[in-house]
């Protein structure tokens, strides 16, 4: 059990909102991290010869970030038993700016008799959402 | 581009993957968690766990593992450099935790033709060393094709 009421929930009412910066260290830190060291996420040269914007951050870095929105409200990442998403559009990273990537989740179903809650999570950068269908089902 | 004869086709187990402590909390910091249950050992033990857990995408790095044998496959035919990641989902069966034993086993779930270009999923199961299953992961790729 957590502290968290699922009779309390309503559909649509938002749980949270968090701002990540993602800046090229971040990339760095996420290429070592999980092993993805392709170039087009540290190298402008190579992000450019392959006709990319820029340098754009890992698709599994935003989407790990996202869900944190998620893991923050419910308190245990181990109750997030289910995660998707769809990688809709680039989030390129400026090499002194970085990207900030704004997170909201939202209720978007509750399974009473299961006690499951579906936040549904917006991610958007530079006023473009930039994952879809980004759900995360979580047990209370 | 994609050979559409791996659909149903199945890799052998990856060699096991030995989940350490601290490689868990470098990737929570790399995906900016500040969750305890990532870092610190007291409140994940408090929580009911035998140590600090993964983050819910953590898995992706064992699903790699097994995405290296399919590349590395001449009879998929993926060139890796059209490779644009098009959605990812984890079914977790329990978190995984820092000091478990993981490997996997991947199939090519569909290859689907979408125009000029490939879409391809791959299942891939998480099993730990009981032959449990921790996690399913469902990657789909999509490999660009000449426009």
């Amino acid at each position: 059990m957590t502290h968290i009421n699922i009779a309390s929930l309503e559909v649509g009412q938002v749980i949270g909102t968090t701002e990540f910066l993602l800046t090229r260290d971040s990339l760095v830190r996420y290429a070592g991290a999980s092993g993805d060291f392709n170039q087009i996420h540290y190298r402008d040269d190579v992000a450019q010869a392959v006709g990319l914007p820029g340098v754009l951050a890992h698709g599994m870095l935003t989407m790990g970030a996202a869900v944190q929105v998620a893991v923050d409200w419910v308190g245990d990442a181990g109750r997030v038993v289910d995660y998707q998403v769809r990688f809709t559009k680039p989030v390129v990273v400026d090499p002194v700016d970085g990207a900030v990537l704004v997170v909201t989740g939202k209720i978007g179903a509750i399974d009473a008799e299961a006690g499951t809650v579906r936040v549904d999570l917006q991610a958007v950068f530079n006023e473009t959402a930039v994952l879809g269908k980004a759900q995360a089902v979580v047990r209370l | 581009m994609v050979n559409p004869n791996v659909q149903g086709k199945k890799y052998p187990a990856t060699n096991p993957y030995l989940v350490g402590r601290e490689k868990i909390r470098e990737f929570a910091h790399a995906v900016k968690s500040t969750n305890p249950s990532n870092l610190d050992l007291f409140a994940a033990q408090a929580a009911g766990y035998d140590d600090v857990i993964a983050p819910p995408t953590f898995a992706v790095v064992i699903q790699e593992r097994s995405l290296a044998t399919v590349l590395a496959d001449p009879e998929a035919d993926i060139d890796f450099s059209r490779v644009v990641h098009g959605d990812q989902r984890f079914i977790h069966a329990r978190p995984i935790v820092a000091g478990d034993e993981l490997t996997s086993e991947l199939e090519v779930a569909s290859v689907k033709s979408l125009g000029a270009h490939a879409m391809v999923t791959f299942e891939t199961k998480i099993y730990d060393v009981k032959k449990d299953l921790v996690c399913t992961a469902i990657s789909t790729l999509v490999v660009r094709g000449d426009e």
